[in-house]
């Protein structure tokens, strides 16, 4: 966290940020700046006059010392978690640094094959460069022509090679990454420096940061206490006129700087960068603090079943025989029928068949016909050596078998039945229209996704899984994964219209898409999540995009999201407990002089006035480093229910706020007394 | 356990008892069920059909205020110009002044927001008219005018998304015919049995043992005190209020008396219960507020109980409390009770002075009015604490991760503005107004008012800081008992405190009803498990804990310098 490479440029910004153009966006600290300033005044003051009402220059220096490093302190919070913010975004900025680019030239609206090799910085919006084997891409865009393996490595950390192509929802390419083979030709869709991660680092380095309505919000409460705390530190003059006390105005300063929440005040900044920045590391861009922010209220996601609740496609989980069939016969069937079936349930089962000791079978090509897959037939398979083997559906199987004056095992019967009870799909597998048995398939549950599921649900969060199968075996796997609702036999058009009618009911809603199709909802969800894989037009809906390209992000994308909420109230809290110590520290210290009797208040029982106003600001000012891995961090989210997570937080930072300072200016105190 | 403390606990339970019942009426009659007082609505019609009041329109948040504020603008300039030129009208047998236009102007104001704060006595600063038809009918209005906002408050959270607050009039003309009057009637009748007087006649003349003639007022006072007391107005009719022999004859009166100041306000927090049918809110908010409040009396009636530490160092016993200013028939133990019920409610009437309270229970007497929402003046303490609510809401809503949200609507920036601004306005009236008291005294001691700022004290030091601080806690407050023994019948207390009056009555009702409009005006979101509950023990405790750090971080440093520095100076 404290990593070298941050420190540097991280205490030079402290200084940068020390500007009161930069400072008037913080309020709270702003106040300490001139609060700072008008201590400078008076520390000169008490050097070239000596005036007894301001107190000794020693004194008044340490004091001026101290306020001037609350403040920087305050701005070192804030520039790590940018350097940390801009490290990580540089990191994947790195891989797009200049590459020479193919430009395919046009002329007027019309593009000719002339190729010109110019540097990736000249290339515009609009521009279509090409690609081939080999070749780094050189800007984000879409592919309009042909199909490339590419190594997104780079930016997803994943070695596999994925597969882009034109038209379809796999068509952007980002650039930085490599084509492995095949050529494409690539439409740049942004312009330089626009690009989502463009916008991202433009976001951390804080140019065009903007508040977030709880930002904001948090932001006038505590100017409010500020304010409360100005009115506590005016009256007091008068107050102690009335008690003829003399208050210097080292004190006055004290005690305000230490009353105002600096705390939270100093780390608000930095725990919202924090978020976006802890967003970058789980590889999500996000376009704004906001969405971040969103996340952590939302009420209802949806999940597409493929590749979040389910590994990939469905599988072979079984072969079930029929009586009076052999195992090994019946495998050896299923593989021979499923040979030329290049659908990712047939290849399940050539895979299910290796499993279990049967390797492919070296066919001679001429003597053997493939039969392929036709909608009237309903089935597949293979006719070699007057066998005929087939694969399909019961119906089509069943239709064949008792056209031929057979029928179906009273076995293969009842274990079709009830395979589809248990939410998968029966191949029944048939060889001279006699059947052999069932071919089970399966989707595979990804492990561990009940718990996660059972995590949202205990945050509150409800799950919908949106899926293109019929309702009886979208409402199987619904269960089986442990999901709340779900959308069977979807269009793209359902998952709009579910999102809307969540949201009428006042629900924030996020959902994850790659299609073009899947645009208008994406923009119409609350948090839409666009995979880095998909069309640019579903980048461009969205409000972050995931370079993994991982379906179950949205689950850590919410607890992101309520971790930087929590971070905020909890250090708001605990700023805001300090103060009981503060004034337990600094009040007898002023009054201690006029009005004995008040030493009873002196309960921490420390030196000496001055020693006491010192240890609290001292206190006041190493609480923000010490708070800032916290806020970098986040405070860690639970989900309990918000009672208990209420009562816990309330405990450790609430409690915790109040002794925490009894004890640290206690002993600032005890350190100070070594050479006051 | 002594029969004093039993007393106090049966006054505190009793109150409870009957609030329940009531609360539950008031509910019913707010919701436009049936009730017992049905009959009084050919009333209602006909006060209606002489206003042109169409009860039935619906009014949005602005709507109901801008009804509110004109009729309350209307009173005030009735009530000032009635007690500049109360000398030159009828029902004056005592040959009374008129009062002087800076204490017209601070009575007006006073009565009009519920507070009376009374920079005169009673005996001789009003006549029977002014008494009946400014005073009487003010504390009438002023505790209706508060039990209408609360209901506009109550209509916001009832439904899921409206704009309907309620009607202004229909709900304050019902809220006097069905609920103030009714009882206020009881009251007296029970009041006027014990020995107050209900008559018209001008002073009595008596012949004391030792022969002297002293001269007793009393008038049509019966009807007035039990309104006084039920509307947590708490301007007494006499000048030392409910410790005067015939304002509070009895134990018995006194029972009748503090179950009054608690009644209604306790009421309205089971009333919000069953109004908008969230049992458990209320249960919890009131046990919030009664964890808070039995701290505070269990400190006074110790204090109280215990006696002076200066007495006890002079070997004088002091086996039944500390008793100066209190009365015999009374006790210590029930005037310490009082004085915090008097303080809770923001009512003010007080059957013993404050001024004499020992240091810590006139310290404790002060943060009761600075929370001022521990069950709170009639309607506004409600108002109060929904501030506090709305606070609490904001930081636990970000503790728990969630954007926070209030009985389904989300808590954004306008409201925590307005929250945050109405917490600031009180510590800015008080100390601000305590600073600027301070300020005249010390510097310019010599101001030719009719009192001089250097006479303002009676008691020098800390006791005489504790003055001017409690008086502007207590105009802030609405709640208008005194530290007496301040100089206060003057322009510069009759002006600043009207103006604080003026400031802590009207914003902290405008305050709430804008939140709960705008937040009324809101989506409704559906509540999961994710939302954090505000009926629960949980957010009870966490509202307390924002009551209690808010108020401790505004006071500390005048508490310090006043009750605190007094009581430790004392020990």
């Amino acid at each position: 966290m404290f990593a070298a490479e941050f420190i540097g440029p991280a205490i030079q910004q402290s200084f940068i940020k020390l500007s009161p153009r930069i400072m008037w966006r913080n309020p709270v600290m702003f106040t300490v700046e001139i609060g700072t300033l008008i201590m400078l005044l008076v520390t000169i003051y008490s050097f070239t006059v000596n005036d007894a009402t301001v107190g000794r220059f020693g004194y008044n220096l340490v004091v001026f010392a101290v306020l001037f490093v609350t403040l920087l302190f305050a701005n070192f919070a804030e520039a790590l978690a940018e350097a940390r913010g801009k490290a990580q975004a540089d990191s994947l900025r790195k891989t797009r640094e200049e590459t020479p680019a193919k430009k395919i030239n046009a002329v007027g609206e019309i593009f000719t094959d002339e190729i010109q090799v110019v540097a990736s910085s000249m290339l515009r919006k609009g521009d279509i460069f090409y690609c081939e084997t080999g070749d780094i891409i050189p800007m984000d865009g879409e592919i309009i022509e042909g199909l490339a393996t590419i190594d997104e490595s780079a930016i997803t950390g994943e070695s596999a090679p994925v597969i882009r192509e034109a038209g379809g929802d796999k068509s952007s390419v980002t650039g930085g990454t490599k084509v492995l083979s095949d050529h494409i030709k690539v439409r740049v869709t942004t312009e330089p420096g626009e690009s989502f991660l463009d916008k991202m680092i433009a976001l951390v380095e804080g140019a065009s940061r903007q508040k977030t309505p709880n930002e904001i919000a948090l932001t006038i409460l505590l100017a409010s206490f500020t304010l409360i705390f100005i009115i506590v530190c005016v009256t007091l003059k008068p107050f102690a006129d009335y008690a003829n006390t003399t208050i210097t105005i080292a004190a006055y300063i004290s005690l305000f700087v230490c009353l105002i929440p600096t705390t939270i005040g100093g780390l608000l900044s930095a725990i919202g960068i924090a978020g976006m920045d802890r967003a970058l590391r789980a590889n999500v861009i996000t376009k704004s603090g906001k969405a971040v922010e969103t996340a952590g209220d939302l009420d209802t996601l949806l999940l597409d079943k493929t590749g979040t609740i389910t590994i990939g496609n469905r599988k072979a989980t079984g072969f079930w025989p029929a009586g009076n069939v052999n195992e090994k016969q019946f495998i050896e069937a299923c593989v021979l029928a499923s040979l030329a079936d290049e659908t990712p349930e047939g290849k399940s089962i050539i895979e299910l068949a290796d499993t279990r000791g049967f390797k492919k079978p070296s066919l001679q090509k001429d003597k053997v016909h493939f039969v392929e897959f036709t909608a009237e037939t309903r089935s597949s398979g293979i006719d070699m050596e007057g066998l005929h083997i087939r694969k399909g559906a019961f119906d089509a199987i069943r239709q064949k078998v008792e056209k031929a004056g057979n029928k179906i095992p009273v076995e293969t019967m009842n274990k079709t039945k009830e395979i589809a009870a248990d939410g998968g799909t029966p191949l029944v597998v048939s060889s001279n229209d006699t059947a052999l048995g069932v071919i089970e398939l399966q989707d595979i549950i990804k492990p561990g996704i009940q718990e996660r599921f059972e995590r949202l649900r205990k945050m509150g969060v409800k799950t919908v899984m949106v899926t293109g199968d019929n309702p009886l075996t979208a409402k199987f796997i619904a269960n089986k994964a442990g999901v709340d609702d779900f959308i069977a036999e979807a269009k793209p058009e359902d998952k709009m219209n579910y999102i809307k009618k969540e949201q009428s009911g006042g629900k924030l809603v996020a959902m994850m898409g790659d299609g073009t199709n899947d645009a208008p909802a994406l923009a119409q969800a609350d948090v839409g999540v666009a995979m880095n894989s998909g069309t640019q037009a579903a980048k461009e809906a969205g409000n972050m995009v995931d370079l993994d390209n991982d379906p179950t992000k949205l689950i850590e994308i919410v607890e992101i999201g309520k971790q930087l909420l929590i971070t905020r109230g909890t250090i708001t809290t605990f700023s805001i407990a300090n103060d009981v110590a503060k004034y337990f520290a600094i009040v007898p210290a002023l009054f201690i002089t006029s009005i004995p009797a008040l030493q009873a208040l002196n309960i921490m029982n420390l030196k000496s006035p001055e020693s006491a106003i010192l240890s609290a600001v001292i206190f006041n000012a190493i609480i923000i480093p010490l708070l800032i891995p916290l806020s970098l961090r986040g405070v860690q989210y639970k989900p309990i229910g918000a009672s208990a997570l209420l009562r816990r937080n309330l405990l450790v930072y609430g409690l915790g706020g109040i002794i925490a300072p009894f004890i640290g200016i206690k002993l600032i105190d005890m350190l100070l007394g070594l050479w006051l | 356990m002594n029969t004093e403390l039993t007393g106090v606990i049966v006054m505190f339970l009793l109150s409870v008892l009957l609030a329940i019942p009531l609360g539950k009426y008031i509910a019913k009659v707010f919701a436009g069920e049936k009730t017992l007082l049905d009959f009084m609505h050919p009333l209602e019609r006909f006060i209606y059909r002489l206003c042109g009041i169409d009860p039935n329109r619906k009014m949005n948040w602005k709507e109901f205020l801008a009804a509110m504020l004109t009729i309350n603008l209307v009173w005030f300039v009735y009530a000032f110009f009635m007690l500049i030129f109360q000398d030159k009208l009828p029902l004056n047998p005592d040959g009374n002044a008129g009062q002087t236009p800076d204490l017209a102007f601070n009575t007006a104001i006073s009565f009009l927001v519920n507070c009376n704060l009374q920079h005169y006595s009673g005996e001789s600063g009003l006549t029977y008219l002014t008494q009946l038809l400014v005073v009487t009918f003010l504390q009438f209005v002023s505790a209706a005018t508060g039990i209408a906002a609360l209901v506009a408050l109550f209509n916001g959270l009832k439904e899921k998304t409206t704009n309907n607050l309620g009607n202004f009039w229909s709900i304050f003309v019902k809220a006097t015919t069905r609920v103030l009057l009714p009882l206020s009637f009881v009251m007296g009748v029970i009041l006027a049995f014990n020995g107050t007087p209900a008559s018209f006649d001008g002073k009595d003349t008596i012949t004391t043992l030792q022969g002297d003639t002293v001269n007793v007022s009393r008038g049509p006072a019966a009807g007035m005190i039990a309104i006084k007391q039920l509307g947590t107005n708490g301007g007494g009719w006499f000048g030392v209020n409910s410790a005067h022999p015939l304002e509070n004859p009895n134990y018995f009166t006194n029972i009748i008396e503090t179950i009054a100041i608690l009644l209604i306000p306790m009421a309205l927090i089971f009333a919000l219960g069953y109004y908008i049918k969230r049992k458990k809110l209320a249960y919890v908010i009131f046990g919030a507020m009664t964890l808070l409040f039995i701290i505070f009396c269990s400190i006074n009636i110790y204090f109280e109980t215990k006696g002076n530490p200066a007495l006890d160092k002079m070997g004088i016993a002091q086996d039944i409390g500390s008793m100066e200013g209190k009365e015999i028939r009374l006790g210590s133990a029930a005037t310490a009770f009082w004085s915090i019920a008097t303080t809770s409610t923001s009512n003010g009437s007080v059957n013993g002075m404050h001024d004499s309270l020992t240091p810590v229970s006139g310290g404790v007497a002060m943060l009761d009015m600075m929370i001022n929402a521990l069950y709170g003046g009639v309607g506004v303490g409600l108002l109060n604490y929904f501030i506090f609510i709305i606070i609490a809401v904001f930081i636990s809503g970000l503790m728990v991760g969630r954007t926070p949200e209030f009985m389904g609507h989300k808590v954004e920036a306008r409201e925590v503005k307005i929250a945050a601004l109405i917490t600031l306005l009180s510590t800015f009236l008080i100390k601000a107004g305590t600073a600027f008291a301070a300020y005249m005294l010390v510097h310019h001691p010599d101001v030719g008012w009719a009192v001089k700022p250097g006479a303002w004290l009676n008691n020098p030091g800390y006791h005489g800081f504790s003055e001017m601080l409690y008086e502007f806690t207590s105009a802030n407050a609405n709640n208008g008992s005194g530290f007496e023994g301040l100089g206060d019948n003057n322009v510069f207390w009759n002006v600043t405190t009207g103006i604080v009056l003026i400031l802590g009555r009207y914003l902290p009702i405008i305050g709430p009803l804008a939140i709960v409009g705008l937040l009324a005006n809101k989506k409704y979101i559906p509540q999961s498990s994710g939302t954090l509950r505000t009926d629960s023990m949980t957010f009870g405790v966490m509202t307390l804990a924002v009551i209690i750090i808010i108020t401790a971080l505004s006071y500390f440093p005048p508490l310090a310098l006043g009750p605190l520095a007094e009581y430790f100076s004392m020990k």
